[in-house]
């Protein structure tokens, strides 16, 4: 035992799957890496050959000034070539055989499974829970199957958590299902990796995983915060959270729709040529029918929050956008 | 046109005194004597000066790319301008670099001369395919004047049928430019067929004909559907006919199907006439008949029919089925195979060689170094259980640079290297030019390399802004594109100054068999006088070394042997 420990310990921090992959904190983990590091020796051994290969023969072989003496060799050797056609051939068999027995697990998800809804948009994710509870991270219990039933609203997205080793796109129109299982207590990245316009490398949430009985706890904690917090603090974190904050800025700036900075009371065009009062129901039917009203100068973009955002975090945003004063400018 | 009325006697390399001998560069004068040429060497020297122009404007912008991911957060551009430049930075060295690069320019040049021919079949279409170029490249550069292109290179719907930017103009130019590419493919396909001298079977040409040969048949066949998936992109923006439009009924996956139907196979078409360029640089500074001809050959054509049946692996996190997943997977590894064995083969060529490390070697083995990595971290990319989570990470954007760029460009600047006295009449410096093929190997690794690690831990592609635990692969990587960017500005600008200092090349400064080194350099208007004698393209010792010559003349003591 002590012996192995002490050979790993002269193999260079480089040829190790710790430094090459993040954290194995999903059942795939395993799977993936260890397919993923034998391939990678495959590749070392293959590549020392060649490379060794060709710079010994290029030493060995090398011209030396211009008169040279073509000694004749043979051009042409079936067994040799017919050698080297077939043992990748084998050895590409292996490869594909293990990357298929991983993938086909991937691909079927469990009964019984812990559900989540997966809601993406540009820029935003929105996670339904079981009972309907909504939050922009994921909670996940630990050693149980999760299957997230994914689709979008505008662009294609994709949702990855290299430490789950799992990923799969977002798209449009249809659901696509992804699985996996943590083995690890504690936060994990997520990210958004199909290109989906501005804020694309914005768009990266956490997720959390806990022991049993956790995700409802700290579900429970969210919905009890947003009950009894200040509307206008809610707003500001349902702002940033789910994603108003990607094209709003509330300094004032144009981004791609109106800043919210001392938005609130003031009048202005829409493209239909009316004029319309900034007021509570305004606000309210551009979060949920963004494209009955659209703000002269800007482009009908924007993605509607019907059925992703409560009526607590609605009233909160009403009341936070209130609360952003033009203070001074004027 | 031509007036000079020329004696037969005088054209072709015949070493010796100086003979009076016409050559393309100076056989007529004026802007128009070039505007309007027919001649496929001038057509392949334009086409070398825009492609290496647009390789200049891509190259910038990547380097404007790699400074903005310097560190963390926003330096100096928004993420609109991050996403157009490495949008633009995609699609001009794809389809106004790397796609013509060695078969329209390189090719252009060579082709016919290796076939002991006049001019390729259609001498109009191919100067046709020139001005599409210019014009589809006229085109990109609208897109970026008039509202920039955000899209990718990629065109993804239903990103690109709802973003602001003129997606309708980058698509238009990049249908021309798809013309450009079927039109050299027709004209070499024909040429191929139709102009082999007498005694040049099939197994008795170049591997580079055997490679651009494989490449014409992509060309041809893959890129209509590019044409016509780019025209359905088109339709949907303008008119909304709901094919790719998911509110309209329509799949915007199938644009994936659709657009990797062509572009898998078109990495082929990038990568085919690099290998074609590797094969006849190893057996030339080997000193050696390239070893396994056949199996070479045939796997050129091996990797052009199957890399029309893999474009699914760009597709395993799309949400396609299972089954199609599978499938593609298995197919993918299949096109490994006639690649290793073309590596293998190269090797094999070098043993028991002469080998010169004349810059064009250099590149050789650099892209038997590069190729090697980029060609075994392909396996990760198909192995399916990995690629979930490698996919769409910098490991993606590694392996593909290690490719096309590793591959491709190097093949290119070897082959440039390569064919430069032909091309010029000048021989270059061959020290600083050995040091700046150095230079752009050690900044090519240190800028790509880097990317793999990274990207197997997570860091996803086409990112603006990344998390801090990256920044230090992102250094390394943006500190080896300066470097990269310094030595490649170096290579070209070293074969630029030999066109003033350089010495006067012989006909076959290498050494070669090939028919190309036996015209004089520059080649005559009609490269050559009467149709020459075709022997084995890669019996080295059918020539020698000459003192007088400082290049290699015809070994009298040769004989043809029947094994080749």
């Amino acid at each position: 035992m002590w012996l192995s420990k002490f050979a790993v310990s002269f193999v260079p921090a480089q040829l190790t799957s710790s430094y090459w992959l993040p954290e194995p904190n999903s059942t795939f983990a395993p799977e993936v890496d260890g397919l993923f590091m034998f391939i990678f020796w495959l590749s070392v051994f293959f590549f020392v050959l060649i490379v060794g290969l060709g710079v010994y023969f290029a030493l060995k072989y090398r011209r030396v000034g211009t008169t040279e003496v073509v000694v004749p060799s043979a051009s042409h050797n079936t067994a040799l070539e017919a050698t080297w056609s077939l043992i990748p051939t084998a050895l590409i068999f292996v490869i594909f055989g293990w990357g298929f027995v991983g993938f086909v697990d991937m691909r079927t998800p469990p009964e019984n499974a812990y559900e989540v809804q997966v809601n993406a948009k540009k820029w935003a994710w929105n996670f339904t829970y079981p009972g309907g509870l909504q939050d922009s991270d994921l909670h996940l219990p630990i050693d149980q199957p999760t299957v997230l039933t994914m689709t979008s609203d505008d662009v294609i997205h994709s949702l990855y958590i290299p430490a789950f080793r799992a990923k799969m796109d977002v798209v449009p129109g249809r659901y696509n299902k992804l699985w996996f299982q943590p083995t690890k207590t504690g936060e994990n990245v997520l990210f958004c990796t199909e290109y989906c316009g501005r804020e694309h490398s914005g768009m990266n949430r956490k997720v959390f995983v806990y022991e049993g009985g956790g995700v409802e706890k700290k579900l429970a904690e969210i919905q009890e915060t947003m009950d009894n917090m200040d509307p206008a603090e809610l707003g500001k974190i349902t702002f940033t959270k789910s994603g108003c904050m990607q094209c709003h800025s509330i300094d004032g700036s144009k981004k791609v729709g109106p800043s919210f900075l001392g938005l609130f009371g003031t009048t202005h065009d829409i493209t239909t040529g009316e004029k319309i009062t900034v007021d509570e129901n305004y606000i309210r039917e551009s979060i949920l029918e963004p494209m009955a009203k659209i703000a002269a100068g800007y482009n009908p973009q924007m993605p509607s929050y019907k059925g992703q955002l409560r009526e607590k975090q609605i009233e909160g945003l009403i009341a936070y956008i209130k609360s952003l004063k033009n203070s001074s400018s004027k | 046109m031509a007036t000079i009325v020329e004696n037969p006697s005088l054209t072709g390399g015949s070493p010796g005194a100086e003979p009076v001998v016409d050559n393309y560069l100076t056989f007529t004068r004026g802007w128009k004597s070039w505007a309007f040429t027919l001649d496929h060497k001038r057509i392949g020297v334009m086409y070398l000066f825009a492609t290496l122009g647009a390789f200049f404007v891509g190259g910038v912008m990547a380097l404007l790319l790699r400074s903005e991911l310097f560190f963390p957060g926003q330096q100096f551009l928004s993420p609109d301008m991050y996403n157009h430049m490495f949008t633009l930075h995609g699609a001009v060295m794809t389809f106004l670099f790397i796609i013509p690069g060695i078969p329209a320019a390189q090719g252009n040049f060579v082709l016919p001369i290796m076939l002991g021919a006049k001019d390729v079949a259609f001498p109009r279409m191919n100067l046709g395919s020139f001005y599409l170029w210019i014009f589809g490249a006229i085109y990109l550069v609208a897109a970026i004047i008039f509202g920039g292109l955000d899209t990718g290179w990629t065109f993804y719907t239903p990103y690109s049928t709802t973003t602001n930017t003129s997606v309708i103009l980058a698509t238009t130019g990049v249908f021309i430019l798809g013309f450009s590419s079927i039109f050299t493919g027709l004209n070499f396909i024909v040429t191929i067929h139709t102009m082999r001298p007498p005694g040049m079977t099939w197994f008795r040409m170049p591997l580079f004909l055997w490679a651009t040969y494989a490449t014409a048949i992509i060309q041809v066949l893959a890129t209509p559907v590019l044409g016509i998936t780019l025209l359905l992109l088109i339709a949907e923006r303008a008119v909304g006919i709901g094919i790719f439009q998911p509110e309209l009924g329509g799949d915007p996956v199938l644009f994936q199907h659709f657009f990797w139907f062509y572009s898998h196979p078109a990495v082929y078409i990038m990568i085919l006439p690099a290998m074609g360029v590797i094969s006849e640089l190893i057996s030339t500074f080997s000193r050696k008949h390239i070893f396994g001809y056949r199996f070479i050959a045939y796997s050129s054509i091996a990797i052009a029919l199957l890399g029309f049946l893999v474009w699914g692996h760009h597709m395993f996190t799309s949400g396609q089925s299972a089954v199609s997943a599978t499938m593609f997977s298995f197919l993918t590894f299949s096109v490994s195979i006639p690649s290793a064995i073309k590596v293998f083969n190269w090797l094999a060529t070098m043993y028991k060689g002469s080998i010169s490390f004349a810059t064009p070697m250099v590149y050789a083995l650099s892209f038997i170094f590069l190729f090697s990595i980029g060609g075994l971290t392909g396996l990760f990319l198909g192995a399916l259980s990995v690629d979930i989570h490698l996919h769409d990470t910098y490991f993606v954007v590694a392996h593909f640079h290690y490719v096309m760029m590793g591959g491709t460009l190097i093949a290119f600047l070897g082959g440039l290297t390569y064919w430069w006295p032909k091309m010029t009449g000048r021989m270059y410096d061959e020290f600083s030019s050995q040091m700046a093929a150095i230079g752009v190997f050690i900044g090519f690794n240190l800028t790509f390399f880097p990317q793999f690690v990274m990207g197997a831990r997570g860091m996803p592609r086409r990112y603006a802004d990344y998390l801090p635990e990256y920044e230090f692969y992102h250094q390394l990587s943006t500190i080896g594109a300066f470097v990269l960017g310094v030595a490649l500005v170096a290579a070209v600008g070293i074969l630029v100054k030999s066109l003033w200092t350089g010495p006067k090349a012989p006909a076959n400064p290498w050494g070669s068999a090939t028919l190309e080194w036996q015209c004089s350099s520059p080649p005559p208007h009609d490269n050559f006088a009467t149709t020459p004698e075709v022997g084995d393209p890669y019996a080295v010792e059918s020539v020698k070394w000459s003192d007088s010559e400082h290049g290699y003349v015809k070994n009298p003591s040769y004989v043809p042997s029947k094994d080749h």
